[in-house]
Parts: C-alpha cells; sequence; structure tokens
C-alpha cells in the first residue's frame, strides 16, 4: 500500500514539518512495515504555472508542432515549442523556464527548434518525474492558481510517498481510512474519517432489481445508477495524480473513480455500463460449463465454486475479482451502474487462486473489507463522478444487506498483562481498544464488540494483541526464563555433527546444495531404467522444468559443485554434503484434519506416516590431487581409494564397523567400485565413477565419489576401555602371493581368524606384482603384532602363531608362503 | 706388585710421592688439553684414567705402606685422580658443546617451508552457525527438534492457524508435491516442527529445531529458493512475551556480544499471537553499528495450541524463527546470497571446521 504523505494529511492532522523519519517510526510501531520511501526527483530552477494564450500549429514538420504564447506571470508572454496537443488555448499547464533543470540532470535553455525560439518547456508528468504518462502534457484543472505561481507544491513535487508493508490480517489497512486511524492513534492526533458519508435523499424506483442468492458468501450489495455522464470527461489532475503515487494507472473519470474511492475508503467498487446490462441481476454461483470473457480479455470456464454476478444473458461479473467484458465501460459509456459489496474471503480467495488473478478488489476482500462502507463508497463515487463528469443518480439506492449481528468477545481485562507479562491498568486495556474502535462495555470480564472493519478480531488473543500492539512492545521487559534441565543432543545429532566435521578436518569442503534434479542429472550418472533412484517426487511448481524433482541421491548436486569449482580454475577439489535424500514411490495421501482440536491418533498416525522417509545421507566427491605438489616431491592424485578410506573415516566417525567388498554399481567404474557393508547391510558404495559418466558430465578422469546411507548405520555401541599389556610384543612379518583376485580384505580376515587372541594389530605394510611372483599373482605383505596380556612371548609360542597362520592362509586361499 | 705384607721399599712405592702424583696430574691436563675433538680426548684417556694410568696404578700401592704412612698417602692419591677427573670432565664437556652447536647448526632447516600435504577442509558456514546457535539453546536447557523437509501440508499450515484459503498461505509461495492431492509440501518454515513437538511431546517443552525452508524464489543475490531457519519453542506454564524477550536478548548476546539486544516491531503471523519481527542491535556491523532484521516471533496462538492438544487455558507458550543465512550476510559480512549456493571452496573454506 502506497502512501502519498499529502493525501494522508488530508484526513490526520500531521504536525506540520513532522520528518518522514518520524512518520516511518510510527508506522514501524504501529506495525505497518515500511518498505520503502519514494521521495520525489528532485527539481531545481524556475518552475512555474502558465496559461495557454496563443497556439500555432506548426506545418512541414513529420509530427504536428505546435508554438505557443505562454503567459508565466511575466510582462510578456513567452513563445514555447511543444510537441503535444491535448491542451487548448486558456489551459494552465506547468512551464519550465530556462535555468531550470528537470529530473535525471535534463537542463532547460532557450534554444531554437523547428525555426522558433523555444523559451522554456511544457512539462508532462513523466518529465517532472511525478508519473509515467507521456501521451500529452500535464493540462491543470481550472482551479489552478494564477501564472507564475511555483508549480512544485501545485503539482505534488514535494510529496513523499510511503510504501507500506500490509499483513494479511489489517485489510483495512489498504486504505487511506484504515492508515488515517492507526495513525492518528499512533502520533496521538486528531483525525477524520473520510468513510462518515451519508446517503443524500435518493428516490424513486430502485436503481436496478438485483436478488443475492448466495447470501453466505455475499452479505452486503449496494448498488446505484447513474446517467448523464460525460464520457469525454478528463479525471482531474489531482486525482490522476494520487493514483500514479499509488501506482495505479488513469483510464477514464469513471473507473479512475471507482480506484480512487477504493484506496480512500478501502471498499472495491465495479462500475458496469447500464444499457448493455440486460434484465435483473443475479449473485449467484456458477452452473456447469459456463463461460466469462474478464476485463482483461480472457475466457475462463467457471467453477461451480465461483461466485458470479450475473444478467439475462449470463455472467457479467467474477464477483470480487474481476468485472466483465460484455458490460465493461467504453469511451461511449454515459449511463452506469455502481456497485459496492461485501464478500466473503475464503471464497473470494478460492476465485482468485484458481483463475490466477490476484487483482485488487480479490486482494482486499481476501483480507477483509468493511461491510459498512458499501454505501459510504457508492456517495463518494456518486459526488466525484457529478462533480467531474456531470452524472446525476437516478432512481434509488439498492442495498440487500443481510449482515447478522457481530458477536461480541469476553475478555478478562488482566489477560492482556498475563499475556504480556506487563500490568495493564483495566482501563487502559478499555481505552487501547476503543482507539482500535472496539466497544467496551462491563468490567470483569470487558464485553467487546470489535468494529465492522476489523473481522480479524474474533478471540480474546487478538483483543490482547491489540492492547500490547498500541500499548507499544517497547514496554514488555527481558525475563530469561528457566527451562527444566534437558538431555543435549540426541546420538543422531551428535553423530552428523561429528560425521561433517571429520571428513572436513580429513580434507573435504562442505558443499550443500540444492536438492532439485532433473532425468538429466540421473541419465548422466548411467542409472538404468528400473534403478530406483528414478522413482523420485516430483514438484508440481518447480523453478526450473528441467529439475522438476527432488534428489534421491547426493551425486547430482555434488557433482555439478565439483565441476563448477574445477571451471573456475581450482584444480584439486575434495567436497562432502551432508542431507536428506527423497526417495518416490507409491504412497497414500496425507489426510487434512480440522484444527479445533488434536487429531485422533489414527489420523495423526496416517499424517505422519503418509510423509516418506527422507534418509540422511553424506557423500564425498574429488578430483585432482588429494595431496599437493611441493618441495616434498609429487602429489598424489585423488583416487578410488580416497572415496572407500573416506567411508571407513565415517564408519570410524560413526563408531561402526565398517566391511568393504567389490562391488558393481551406476555411477561407479564397475572394477573399481566398493561395496560398503555394515552388519551385512550395504550402507553405501564409494569408488571412481564410470568413465562414461565423467564424460557426460565433463568432469576429469578418475574422479572419485562416495554415498552412503548415515541413517542405515546402526547405532554405536558404548566402547569398551581395551585392557592394555605391558609386556613386550613380538613383530612377525609375513608376505604371501596369491592369486589377483583374493581381496587383500579376505586375506587380512584369514590372517586374523587364524592368528587369535594373541594378534594384537595385523597391517598391510606391501603389494607387489611384476615377474618374481608370475603372471596373475601378487604378493602381499603383512605385518603382525603379538602380544599376551599376561606374560611374555616365548619364542616357541611366536613361531606357533605363525606357523598356524601360514599353514591357514595358504591352505584357505591357496596362497604360498613368500621366502 | 707389591703385597700387602711385603716389607716396606721406598723405590717401590716413589709412584706415591707428592712429585710423581703432581707430575702424573699435570701429564693428564696437558694431554686432555691438547685433544682437539671428542675422539682425540677418547683416545687419550686410558693413559691418564684407565686401568695402567699413573694415578690407577700409585693407588694399588697404598697397601704397600705402613698404615701410619697409608692415610697421608691415600688422601694424595684421591686428590690427584679427583684432579685428572675434573679434567677429563671439564674438557669432555668443552667439546661436546663445541660439537653440539656445530651439529645444531649444521641441521639447520628453513622452518617457512610449507607442509600442507593434507589440506585440511571445511564446513559450510551455514551448519557451523547452526550448531552454534543451537548449542547458545543447549546451554539454556533446550532440545534440539527435528521434522522432515518434505512435510505434510497439515502439519506446514493448518495446524499453524493457516488455513486452507488463508492469504498467508498464497504469500508463503510453496513448492507443492505431486499428485495435487499428495497433502505434503515442500516446508515453507521450520514451524512445522513446533506442531510435530506439541502433538508428540507434553509440557514443558522447549526445543530449538534448525532446518531448511524452501520458497519459490528464483535464486539472485538477494533470494534463495532454499535457505535455513532456526525455529525455537516453549510451552510452559506462565510464560509470557518477557520470557520471550529475555530468550532472544540472551541469544544475541551470546551470538552478537555483549552490548546486542532485540527490538520488537509489531506484525502477523497466522500461528503467534501476538506477533513481531525482531531487530537485533549489532555492534559489528561492517558499515557501523546498526539495527539489522533478523526474524520474527511471538506468543503461540491458542489455536495452534488446540489443534496440538494442548490446553491454551492452562499453558502459554512463545515462538520464534530466523534465517541462518541472513545472520551469516550481516554477522560475516557477506554479500551476496549465490555464495551460500555454489558450493565454491574459496568461500567456504574460508569459515573453517568451526567458525
Amino acid at each position: 500500500m502506497r502512501v502519498p504523505i499529502g493525501w494522508l494529511a488530508e484526513h490526520v492532522d500531521v504536525p506540520a514539518g513532522t520528518p518522514v523519519e518520524d512518520l516511518d517510526t510510527a508506522f514501524v510501531r504501529l506495525g505497518l512495515e515500511v518498505e520503502e520511501v519514494h521521495r520525489p526527483a528532485e527539481v531545481t530552477g524556475p518552475l512555474v504555472v502558465g496559461r495557454v494564450l496563443e497556439i500555432e500549429d506548426l506545418t512541414g514538420f513529420k509530427k504536428p508542432i505546435r508554438y505557443c504564447q505562454v503567459d508565466v506571470g511575466e510582462e510578456q508572454a513567452r513563445g514555447i515549442v511543444c510537441g503535444a496537443t491535448n491542451f487548448a488555448v486558456g489551459d494552465s499547464v506547468v512551464v519550465a523556464l530556462p535555468g531550470a533543470v528537470l529530473p535525471g540532470g535534463f537542463g532547460i535553455a532557450a534554444r531554437k527548434t523547428y525555426d522558433h525560439v523555444s523559451d522554456g518547456m511544457i512539462c508532462s508528468v513523466r518529465e517532472l518525474g511525478i508519473g509515467e504518462d507521456h501521451a500529452g502534457i500535464l493540462v491543470l484543472g481550472d482551479d489552478a492558481p494564477a501564472p507564475g505561481t511555483p508549480a512544485g507544491p501545485v503539482v505534488g513535487l514535494d510529496d513523499v510517498v510511503i510504501e507500506l508493508a500490509i499483513t494479511p490480517d489489517r485489510g483495512y489497512c489498504l486504505s487511506m481510512r484504515g492508515i488515517a486511524r492507526e495513525m492518528g492513534t499512533g502520533l496521538g492526533v486528531a483525525w477524520r474519517d473520510p468513510g462518515a458519508l451519508t446517503p443524500p435523499a435518493w428516490s424513486g424506483e430502485p436503481a436496478w432489481p438485483v436478488s443475492v442468492e448466495d447470501a453466505d458468501r455475499c452479505d452486503r450489495f449496494s448498488m446505484i445508477a447513474v446517467e448523464g455522464l460525460d464520457p469525454t470527461a478528463p479525471s482531474p489532475w489531482w486525482m490522476r495524480r494520487r493514483l500514479a503515487q499509488s501506482g495505479v494507472r488513469s483510464i477514464s473519470l469513471a473507473v479512475d473513480v471507482t480506484n480512487y474511492v477504493m484506496l480512500e475508503l478501502g471498499q472495491p467498487m465495479h462500475a458496469f455500463d447500464r444499457d448493455r446490462v440486460r434484465g435483473p441481476i443475479a449473485v449467484r454461483r456458477a452452473r456447469e460449463g459456463e463461460r466469462l470473457t474478464t476485463l482483461d480479455g480472457a475466457d475462463r470456464a467457471l467453477s461451480s465454486d465461483d461466485l458470479l454476478i450475473t444478467d439475462d444473458s449470463g455472467p457479467i461479473g467474477l464477483a470480487a475479482v474481476m468485472g466483465g467484458a460484455s458490460t465493461e465501460i467504453g469511451d461511449g459509456t454515459s449511463n452506469v451502474l455502481l456497485e459496492a459489496a461485501h464478500w466473503e474471503p475464503t471464497g473470494v480467495a478460492r476465485t482468485a487462486r484458481r483463475h490466477r488473478l490476484p487483482s485488487e478488489a480479490a486482494k482486499r476482500f481476501e483480507r477483509g473489507v468493511d461491510p459498512a462502507m458499501t454505501v459510504a463508497a457508492l456517495v463518494r463515487a456518486a459526488a466525484l463522478l457529478a462533480e467531474y463528469g456531470g452524472a446525476r443518480v437516478v432512481g434509488s439506492l439498492v442495498d440487500v444487506d443481510t449482515r447478522g449481528p457481530r458477536p461480541t468477545i469476553a475478555l478478562d481485562p488482566a489477560r492482556p498483562g498475563r499475556v504480556a507479562g506487563v500490568a495493564y491498568p483495566p482501563d487502559r486495556v478499555t481505552e487501547l481498544l476503543s482507539a482500535v474502535g472496539c466497544t467496551v462495555d462491563g468490567d470483569a470480564p470487558l464485553t467487546v464488540t470489535p468494529p465492522s472493519w476489523r473481522p480479524d478480531l474474533t478471540d480474546p488473543a487478538d483483543l490482547v494483541e491489540e492492547v500490547v500492539r498500541l500499548a507499544g512492545y517497547d514496554d514488555v521487559p527481558s525475563v530469561l526464563p528457566t527451562a527444566p534441565p534437558g538431555r543435549g543432543l540426541t546420538e543422531r545429532q551428535r553423530r552428523r555433527r561429528a560425521v561433517g566435521r571429520a571428513l572436513a578436518e580429513f580434507g573435504y569442503v562442505e558443499a550443500p546444495s540444492f536438492p532439485f534434479v532433473g532425468t538429466a542429472a540421473l541419465d548422466a550418472l548411467g542409472l538404468a531404467a528400473d534403478d530406483p533412484r528414478r522413482q523420485v517426487v516430483l514438484i508440481r511448481n518447480p523453478l526450473s522444468e528441467e529439475e522438476p524433482a527432488l534428489r534421491t541421491t547426493l551425486l547430482p548436486g555434488l557433482l555439478a559443485a565439483l565441476a563448477r569449482n574445477l571451471s573456475r580454475g581450482i584444480r584439486d577439489v575434495a567436497l562432502f554434503e551432508h542431507g536428506a535424500v527423497f526417495p518416490g514411490g507409491e504412497r497414500s495421501a496425507a489426510p487434512l484434519p480440522g484444527v479445533d482440536r488434536r487429531p485422533d491418533d489414527e489420523t495423526l498416525g496416517a499424517l505422519l506416516g503418509a510423509v516418506p522417509e527422507q534418509p540422511w545421507h553424506v557423500a564425498v566427491a574429488l578430483s585432482g590431487h588429494r595431496e599437493p605438489r611441493g618441495w616434498w616431491g609429487q602429489g598424489r592424485p585423488a583416487g578410488w581409494a580416497d572415496a572407500v578410506q573416506a567411508a571407513r573415516r565415517v564408519a570410524e566417525t560413526a563408531g561402526v564397523e565398517l566391511t568393504v567388498r567389490a562391488g558393481d554399481r551406476a555411477p561407479w567404474h564397475p572394477g573399481r567400485c566398493a561395496e560398503l557393508l555394515v552388519g551385512g547391510r550395504v550402507v553405501g558404495h564409494a569408488g571412481e565413477l564410470h568413465p562414461r559418466v565423467c564424460a557426460a558430465l565433463d568432469l576429469p578422469a578418475r574422479t572419485a565419489v562416495m554415498e552412503l546411507d548415515v541413517d542405515a548405520l546402526p547405532p554405536a555401541p558404548v566402547p569398551a576401555g581395551p585392557r592394555l599389556s605391558s609386556f613386550p610384543p613380538v613383530f612377525v612379518d609375513l608376505a604371501f602371493v596369491l592369486d589377483e583376485g583374493v581381496p587383500a580384505a579376505a586375506v587380512e580376515g584369514s590372517i586374523r581368524e587364524a592368528a587369535g587372541e594373541l594378534l594384537e594389530a595385523v597391517r598391510l605394510f606391501d603389494v607387489y606384482t611384476g615377474p618374481q611372483v608370475g603372471e596373475g599373482r601378487r604378493s602381499l605383505a603383512w605385518s603382525l603384532t603379538l602380544r599376551a596380556p599376561d606374560r611374555t612371548l616365548s619364542g616357541e609360542e611366536a613361531a606357533e602363531v605363525r606357523q598356524r597362520v601360514v599353514a591357514f592362509v595358504e591352505q584357505a586361499l591357496q596362497a604360498e608362503l613368500r621366502g | 706388585m707389591s703385597g700387602a705384607n711385603d716389607p716396606y721399599d721406598p723405590k717401590q712405592v716413589a709412584a706415591l710421592s707428592p712429585e710423581s702424583l703432581d707430575a702424573a696430574v699435570a701429564e693428564a691436563q696437558r694431554a686432555f688439553a691438547g685433544a682437539g675433538d671428542l675422539e682425540q680426548l677418547a683416545a687419550v684417556r686410558p693413559a691418564h684414567l684407565g686401568d695402567r694410568a699413573p694415578v690407577l696404578l700409585a693407588r694399588r700401592e697404598l697397601g704397600a705402606l705402613p698404615p701410619a704412612a697409608r692415610a697421608d698417602a691415600g688422601k694424595r692419591v684421591n686428590a690427584a685422580r679427583v684432579a685428572v677427573t675434573e679434567a677429563y670432565e671439564t674438557r669432555r664437556a668443552e667439546l661436546e658443546a663445541e660439537r653440539d652447536a656445530r651439529v645444531l647448526a649444521e641441521e639447520r632447516v628453513d622452518v617457512t617451508l610449507p607442509w600442507d600435504r593434507l589440506p585440511r577442509g571445511a564446513r559450510h558456514p551455514l551448519t557451523t552457525l547452526t550448531d552454534r546457535i543451537a548449542d547458545i539453546f543447549v546451554g539454556m536447557g533446550y532440545e534440539v527438534a527435528e521434522g522432515p523437509e518434505l512435510e505434510a501440508e497439515w502439519l506446514n499450515f493448518d495446524a499453524l492457524n493457516i488455513g486452507r484459503d488463508h492469504p498467508a498461505r498464497t504469500m508463503m509461495d510453496t513448492f507443492f508435491v505431486v499428485p495435487e492431492d499428495s497433502g505434503l509440501v515442500l516446508r515453507t518454515h521450520t514451524s512445522p516442527v513446533q506442531a510435530r513437538t506439541m502433538l508428540s511431546r507434553t509440557p514443558p517443552i522447549y526445543v530449538v529445531a534448525p532446518g531448511r525452508v524452501y520458497r519459490t524464489d528464483e535464486l539472485d543475490a538477494t533470494h534463495l529458493p532454499v535457505f535455513h531457519q532456526v525455529e525455537g519453542l516453549a510451552v510452559d506454564r506462565g510464560l509470557t512475551m518477557a520470557h520471550l524477550r529475555g530468550t532472544l536478548d540472551h541469544l544475541a548476546r551470546s551470538l552478537f556480544g555483549a552490548d546486542a539486544v532485540t527490538r520488537w516491531r509489531p506484525s502477523y503471523f497466522p500461528f503467534t499471537e501476538p506477533s513481531a519481527e525482531f531487530d537485533v542491535w549489532f555492534p559489528e556491523h561492517r558499515d557501523g553499528p546498526r539495527w539489522v532484521e533478523w526474524g520474527g516471533c511471538g506468543m503461540v496462538n491458542p489455536r495452534v495450541l488446540v489443534a496440538c492438544g494442548i490446553d491454551p487455558e492452562e499453558y502459554s507458550g512463545f515462538a520464534f524463527g530466523m534465517g541462518i543465512e541472513r545472520a551469516l550476510q550481516f554477522r560475516s559480512a557477506v554479500g551476496d546470497m549465490r555464495h551460500f549456493a555454489e558450493g565454491d571452496v574459496r568461500f567456504t573454506s574460508a569459515f573453517g571446521v568451526e567458525q
């Protein structure tokens, strides 16, 4: 809502000289957020009112050019060349004299143009920086001051517009009337209600036959008829100016008046061309198959939930939202039916949403319009049309009013204090509620009748808010409550934090990405048609049609971030992300129970059960060097092993034992993919990307990735402290030559199994392939640490363990001990 | 060699004479002083301190002396031996010091050489700041509550007093999910965690819920379609707006310094009443101390308590929520929102593992 301060000051006694900053503060304290303060562009130098004395039409040019004599209050008229034609001799205009500088640094000087010296410029609103209208120059009304009067104040050049963000509960503040009420209270000054208008004694036949069939959604429908409107009469300058300040385009007097009254009183109105209305008007729901062409030219299929204004021809307006084209007022309209009604908000919201028509009228009705304003709006509009368009009201007022009495609210006067933690005396509570417009009776409890323009006030809590707000939030003291002791983070929360911290310490940089994916990203990963990761949750209104789904794997986002870093010239990149993924699949719809009580357990179960599991995954992706080249020597390129090690680090951090075995899964290289298991359950994969995936994503060869389902990791057991032996260890080195296909993990497992309890540690320290061990075979060299808990191991005991291990591994894995 | 019972023979015990002992000591001192390094010192040591060294041979002769002469000679021999040993130790200490100085000088390295063989990574500042805020509340006794990002529409809206046709619903710029009747949305705020918490716990409730939320805003320098909030909820007997302010002030001081306080502006959220937006006084702002907008707060709307099965006559509550990106923007002077979403390692690395 844009509030021109000049307009506001018409209704509120804003103390003269109040700085804009003070108004800004007052608005904010009232809960009217100031979005922007629009200050007019600066005009310097002589800018005066002029009166056109003579017009000479110049010929021989490509466009019409006029050479005018303009009285600017000097002894002699000035000759000014002008390209506009929308003015006549006798009109008052705004003249920028030589020396003036208009917005944009446009300096005015006497200069020769079109064979005449132009001694100034006749200005349009756009040239003055006060509007967009450039169709012609600004013609002031008959009430313009004398030639030579400084024009700045006349056209409101100095008028500041404060743009407010109005919250949805404060529909009444979408009008100057509501703003004036708030500011009167906020500044503690007198204000006048522009809606306090009483209708003249209109008499005669009702303006038009009207019936309202759906009183639940239209509890008041008021209408008058006017005749004799001059369709060519322009809207007065001040009205166009205020509309422009409010961001509304000027169209014609009749339309401008309805818009102006809406801005002033908050009551949206509609003007029908009376001569195009066929028969009685009925307000009813749409019927199956009905259509309506609205003012914007759109032909709309109507829903049976849409409320219509109809005549014998069918729909002529989408109630509260937009009028129909068939009865639109046009260039020749002189007889008009003016409608002002009150519509039920949620129905308006549904229609506006269904037809994607967030009109100014709909916006107001959705947020609540004062139902007491319909007739006042008609009175105001009729007066404006009479004054500026020569229209006269014919017949009497139609006012179908089925409103019930406003329910009262019982309020314990101590309640606002209990909520705020501030003691408000009861008479202060009454005073503040009265300032809002409530009628307050009784004492304990108070019986409060909210005003007609505040449909949002229905509960005691609503009244509490008004009291605390108007008393001022600054009155609320600061007291820290004492919460009962908490239990700290859950295991799951601690684990997530620990995993992130471990990977960061391990060299990975966290790169959270948006969880939106498209088919292209899943194709690039080489996922098979039946891969479960292709079962996605689709978004109905995605930001990009290319990425309409939620991720089922972290890899697309992470690889995109990797590519982005590489494209920015960073060569060695190691990234991680952890976050939720969203597996798709069939599931039942979540119910939408009522909100007047807690849903029953069955409904609540269905509700929570309909929300899919969203497991927490962790993933890494790395490319370039894992260890950089340095003065110590060559760097070490990142590879599959780093990805596997990242998984091991995650598992260690989580306190669970990870098993690694060869796997085969997209998007990994089939020969360089590790399947990650915990307790026999596959929890993720790690390794090198498939070369085709690298090519598809334009990533360097050997890019390595890991993805693991953190939520699939079982809870970590509480670690038991190990018994530490202080007896000396015996170190045994063994190298086995085996078939290349035997995994190192299998050898290690066999060693552990055979060595038994005396084995303290085992570590692979060398892998050799080459002629010494033969084709298709490799040597794995292990270092074993043996130690007994209670004695120094004898040479015989150590030899026995060694013998046992050698025999077992040779037998179990067809290995031979390398001599 | 003389035995103990041998008759006294002054010639054979000439070694015990003061002259010969002095000579032996002087000879040893010369020899040690003449050793140029530890090796040479070691080479001359046996001649003066070894088994056949004069002072040690002299000692063996003591037994040959009559007891009356023995004590006197013994003192002389000991003094001589101590003098030789001292001479040796002194020289050895000198030579060791020389050697150490030389070797340590030779072993000098350039300690400024870099050794970043395994560069550290970083956690995202959104993560670390979220943790920090959660920790502040955990310190106050709060627990951290969670909820899913793909959320039931009823919990995201209806339970929070945002009815089907409420204007606030359309203002939320919601991502909806296929099919149309799924009843699911990408949560537009962390507030559904309030409803989840109240439906699953009984008061007193003190929880904080950080998380990721969604709005259909195109990504640009000032808008993110996916961003992060922290939600707080307290439901207990006798909670007032004063307690809400105290809690927010405490958070502000913990995060932004002892001088930080909050300021409230009346606002509207369907799920709180009264509602306020709050600003925080941030003395460290790069453009000078100032109020910065941070979040929204209010007393839990009794309607929300009712929908979640809590008696509003017995309990009251407060709730608040703020943007993590917003806090990072002013706390860490981040200008462009897109930096949060791009995953550029240069941005994230600047924040380290714990900011």
